[in-house]
């Protein structure tokens, strides 16, 4: 029969670890804004980049170039971008799971693997992968100079036929509750197709340098914005998984205390009822 | 009836610098300078390590920026700019740019076989921009501070 004492010394444990989790969701609200604002900020640039490879692109009729050529798919390299931290509630679990699916339908080729992130990076690890690379630390604040270490990183490999083709697995920020989980590819770039004859409506630029020459400059720098991109909101995803985790923490520790107040209050009353019950009988015994 | 103000954008991989309405503007292609006045034909051109300079529409001192590479599309009424970096002249920490100058001169003074000579020269080139389009922010500055 656990006593008051008990109750009051879990109850007072439990409040501290609500007081703990719900500090960890205001930080990880505070980080997600921070993230969600840089994910806005490097929206205009991704998207003016592809507008002016794509008019550039069809501008040439047979596109060449290293970063366009088809090969059979024998050797793939393939980014797994998941979380720097636990505490995320599915978050590593989900994208890793993906990840594995992904490798599992790819089995009979030639998989390489660079993981972006700590948990990756373990869990990777564990399943003894082979690494071209790993980058971890490299999500909780996302900066260009990573995203265009590792583009650079990969854009080379492929460029020395090392590997036939790219993905890159990660979770998109869709909402505060909801990530997608995405598996793209990087690499070979597809050619860009017109979708919008209209807006493209063929506008006759002077071209300064050969389309040739600043199509080989324009990939590279499209494949950066690209892991950017995926960094940015995987960094985006996981503060959020974070948050929802600790919410829902704080929530489970106010139903405890509830509880374990409830049962106290009980027991106490059961107490003082049987000292009562004493006393009345012992009165009137001794009358 | 041409224009006589064009949209100025200049983004970077982690922002948008500026959108400004501007009276002209000179890009530092990478085969020269490029003067741009509204209604250009469209042209798109890649960019070198140089200096970005504009005047806005109410014709105030002209604003100088450094450009690191980059591209730049112009359509008659906007000009974009794709730079990898750019920075404002009262952004540059000069004294930065002078020790990175005095390490890619010593890099390249030091010359043996091994440098890679592009990544030196480039250093060389970021360095001596960056220096070039700070001083006009200093110079406005102890301008100011001068004056009796």
């Amino acid at each position: 029969m656990p006593t008051l004492l008990d109750f009051r010394r879990s109850i007072r444990s439990v409040k501290n670890t609500q007081q703990i989790t719900r500090a960890m969701k205001f930080i990880s609200a505070a980080y997600l804004r921070k993230a969600q604002e840089a994910a806005t900020a490097a929206r205009p640039y991704a998207q003016e980049l592809s507008r002016v490879l794509r008019s550039t692109m069809s501008r040439i009729d047979e596109p060449q170039h290293p970063l366009l050529a088809h090969r059979p798919e024998q050797r793939i390299l393939v980014l797994v971008l998941a979380g720097e931290r636990g505490l995320a509630g599915a978050f590593n679990t989900n994208i890793l799971r993906k990840a594995n699916e992904f490798f599992r339908a790819n089995r009979e080729k030639k998989i390489s693997v660079i993981p972006v992130g700590k948990k990756s990076r373990d869990s990777l690890k564990r399943a003894g992968f082979q690494f071209a690379g790993e980058y971890v630390n490299a999500l909780a604040r996302v900066r260009f100079l990573t995203a265009r270490e590792i583009a650079g990183l990969v854009t080379e490999l492929y460029a020395k036929e090392e590997i036939d083709a790219v993905y890159i697995v990660f979770s998109e920020f869709k909402t505060v509750m909801v990530a997608n989980l995405v598996v793209e590819k990087l690499l070979p770039v597809e050619p860009i197709k017109e979708s919008n004859q209209k807006e493209s409506a063929q506008i006759d630029y002077i071209y300064e340098q050969p389309e040739e020459q600043l199509l080989g400059k324009l990939l590279p720098r499209y494949i950066e914005t690209q892991v950017l991109r995926a960094m940015l909101e995987s960094s985006a995803a996981e503060y959020a998984a974070r948050m929802t985790a600790m919410e829902a923490a704080t929530k489970n520790a106010g139903d405890v205390i509830e509880a374990r107040t409830l049962h106290m209050n009980k027991v106490r009353q059961a107490a003082i009822t049987k000292e009562i019950i004493e006393i009345v009988s012992g009165a009137s015994y001794g009358a | 009836m041409l224009p006589d103000s064009i949209e100025l954008v200049i983004v970077t991989p982690e922002r948008q610098l500026l959108r400004e309405s501007v009276s002209e503007a000179v890009l530092p292609g990478a085969d020269g300078e490029l003067g741009i006045l509204p209604g250009h034909a469209p042209l798109i051109t890649e960019l070198g390590i140089g200096e970005l300079r504009y005047r806005g529409t109410d014709g105030k001192d002209e604003v100088h920026l450094a450009i690191i590479r980059g591209f730049a599309e112009v359509l008659q009424e906007r000009v974009t700019v794709l730079a990898e970096t750019a920075e404002l002249a009262e952004e540059i920490d000069v004294d930065r740019a002078r020790q990175a100058l005095e390490r890619a001169r010593a890099r390249i003074a030091a010359s043996d076989a091994n440098i890679d000579w592009d990544r030196a020269s480039a250093a060389l080139q970021r360095a001596l921009i960056r220096i070039k389009v700070g001083g006009y922010a200093t110079k406005r500055r102890t301008a100011i501070v001068e004056a009796p």
